[in-house]
């Protein structure tokens, strides 16, 4: 917002000379008139009726599909029957959340989501950091096009695509375990064994995710002033200590914002990949907190402990994500709603 | 050391090279040429690049040739091979003969269409509106700017959202993989931002000569944003292709099924595919699951070079900075 409110003084506000059909100006009158006193709230609606009519659309979806479905989280509070409806289910306090606390189900759930938030923190995270260090020492244009364009590809590719090419070439009957029996091997349960799973997911993400999440990276690469580099190159320091002394500390800033963000993301490993892989895997290693409210809730007719469950979970990241933005603003880094605000 | 006269000649061009591709484009495309101050490349650290990019570019590329091969392939050389081929001599399009000989993945292919097409103008159409009209300060805009933040702070779960599309009526309608899809937030803040960015003086003067708000956006603000509706419209189409959970969850009508829930059931957890696609005769399953597979991948694949052109012009990492 505040960058197109501090746009405002530099233009000369037309203010009330309009002819009528103008309706007044946009924020630069506004600011006029709120120095004189704010104009009423009639006058607003007149100026902006048409544009608070263009958002009727998106708060019906948002009413629809956001804060309704919010408020319908109270079932994880009551014994919800389908054939009774919210209105006429009964209330049973926190009962559902106690069930929860005593289900070893759901502490799998918990223990493999967070297994997999390492996995994915210690192997996945500096994957794109790395890759994009390497694009960028690239000096053939031609190369870097190419190669961006090949690794981009994976992130528009659908999970169950991906989990399907996996399959095709690391399956059991997959052209890797086809040409270890050719050669009189025994076959390698690459998808199948729960022990690996987890590797298995992280290199799955990895193969999907890294070349796109390099983008981000590459941009705050290209932010770096390049005077920097020749004035430390004409003193003689290296590629490395180039490297260490400017580069780093270049994206030092992007490193701690998205690796504070991933924190506070930490119950969110993703869903379709593990859903997909639940049948192949078996839940002891694939059963995460999203596929345990699926199969809980939808599928088991749990639909109270499955609610109690994805509450549970919301309200935890939320804080999460919440409690994460601060430390980046503690940090000094601009962290994300601020941006997103702005 | 003395280097004033070997630093201060390159600097000038280089700095400003690099400085122009740095501000708004996400910098892709800038160097073109070695700078004078980069030392030569060490041979070592030029093998050791092009190994890792080669292979990470094989790991990406191989599977896709093996499918799209395979699916290809005629039976006798995969029988030879022994089920995978990279490369088809005698290619023929048997398999795809094989799995649109029956209803069934023509009606998935039709669905995944239309929800696709469908899911992508609504979504920009709210998208849109929203953006636009919470781009400047006005009556309303900042509290239902929040509105629209909150979102990426919670979601309201599966259960809750499943209750809501069945009390809507629309389980097992085509609309239950529609209307969850319209609005991202996400999206919303990359066309925001974009809109932000328009000069204010274009839109008072139109507003002088008399143009409404609608008129403004359709007239003026819109041409200048066909590079971000483009590139929005092809995220959410491309979402809408992939999507195959809210299926599983919202569809039970096997009519009603889109590609990705097909190619989930029969290939993922390999169902009976003769069986349900409703196919007399067979080539060999390896390749008539690949079929499928490349059924899937193809959209993607095509609108993919669109997609990709716009990445070069900063239009999302210039909304992801702020």
């Amino acid at each position: 917002m505040s960058s197109a409110t501090s746009q405002a003084p530099s233009v000369p506000a037309p203010g009330r000379t309009l002819p009528p059909a103008g309706q007044g100006g946009r924020p630069q009158t506004r600011k006029k008139a709120s120095a004189a006193g704010r104009k009423s709230l009639g006058a607003r609606w007149k100026r902006d009726r048409q544009m608070v009519l263009m958002m009727v659309p998106g708060l019906l979806f948002l009413l629809l599909f956001f804060y309704i479905p919010i408020l319908g989280n109270v079932i994880a509070f009551q014994d919800y029957q389908p054939f009774l409806g919210i209105l006429n289910s009964d209330w049973v306090g926190l009962q559902n959340f106690v069930d929860l606390y005593f289900d070893p189900d759901f502490w799998v759930a918990l223990r493999n989501t967070l297994v997999l938030a390492l996995w994915q923190l210690l192997l996945f995270f500096p994957v794109p950091l790395g890759l994009a260090l390497i694009v960028d020492s690239l000096i053939s244009t031609r190369i870097r096009r190419w190669f961006q364009s090949i690794v981009y590809l994976p992130h528009f590719l659908s999970w169950v695509l991906v989990i399907a090419l996996f399959q095709q070439v690391l399956g059991g009957a997959g052209l890797v375990n086809n040409e270890l029996r050719h050669l009189g091997l025994d076959a390698i349960p690459f998808m199948t064994n729960p022990d690996t799973f987890p590797l298995l997911a992280t290199v799955q993400l990895v193969w999907k995710d890294a070349g796109w999440a390099m983008i981000i990276f590459l941009a705050s690469l290209a932010s770096i002033d390049g005077s920097l580099y020749e004035a430390a190159a004409a003193d003689g320091a290296g590629r490395w200590r180039r490297m260490w002394h400017i580069t780093l500390p270049g994206l030092r800033s992007i490193i701690i914002l998205l690796l504070i963000l991933r924190i506070g993301d930490i119950l969110s490993v993703g869903f379709e990949q593990f859903l997909l892989q639940h049948d192949a895997v078996g839940p002891g290693a694939s059963e995460v907190l999203d596929t345990f409210t699926y199969f809980a809730g939808v599928v088991g007719g749990g639909w109270s402990m499955g609610a109690a469950a994805g509450l549970a979970k919301g309200v935890v990241g939320a804080f999460l994500i919440f409690a994460a933005n601060k430390v980046a603003h503690n940090l000094g880094e601009p962290g994300i709603f601020s941006k997103k605000a702005g | 050391m003395a280097t004033q006269t070997i630093v201060r000649k390159p600097s000038g061009p280089q700095r400003a090279g690099r400085r122009r591709t740095g501000r708004g484009s996400s910098g892709l495309t800038f160097n073109p040429k070695r700078p004078a101050w980069k030392e030569p490349a060490s041979p070592l650290y030029q093998a050791i690049k092009a190994v890792v990019l080669g292979l990470i570019t094989l790991s990406i590329v191989l599977p896709i040739l093996l499918v799209v091969s395979t699916s290809l392939a005629d039976d006798q050389q995969l029988v030879q091979a022994g089920g995978f081929v990279l490369w088809p001599t005698h290619p023929t399009l048997a398999s795809y003969q094989a799995i649109f000989s029956g209803q069934f993945m023509f009606r998935a292919l039709g669905v995944s269409a239309v929800v696709t097409a469908v899911g992508t103008v609504l979504a920009l159409f709210v998208t849109i509106t929203m953006a636009y009209a919470t781009s400047r300060p006005v009556l309303f805009g900042r509290p239902v700017l929040l509105l629209v933040l909150f979102t990426l702070l919670f979601a309201p779960g599966l259960i809750p959202m499943f209750l809501m599309v069945k009390q809507l009526g629309l389980l097992d309608t085509l609309w239950s993989l529609i209307l969850p899809g319209i609005f991202g937030a996400f999206n919303f803040v990359v066309m925001r931002s974009f809109f932000m960015n328009i000069p204010q003086e274009l839109i008072e003067s139109a507003r002088i000569d008399g143009a409404g708000d609608f008129k403004i956006l359709w007239k003026i603000v819109l041409p200048l944003s066909k590079a971000v509706v483009a590139v929005v419209g092809l995220f959410y189409a491309v979402g809408f292709w992939n999507a195959f959970f809210n299926a599983m969850l919202y569809i039970n009508d096997q009519t009603k099924f889109p590609v990705q829930l097909v190619l989930r059931n029969y290939v993922v957890q390999g169902g009976g595919l003769a069986d349900q696609l409703g196919i007399a005769t067979t080539p060999p399953p390896q390749s008539m699951q690949m079929a499928i597979v490349v059924v899937a991948l193809l959209p993607i694949l095509l609108v993919y070079p669109f997609l990709q052109k716009h990445f070069n012009k900063g239009v999302i990492t210039g909304a992801i900075k702020g």
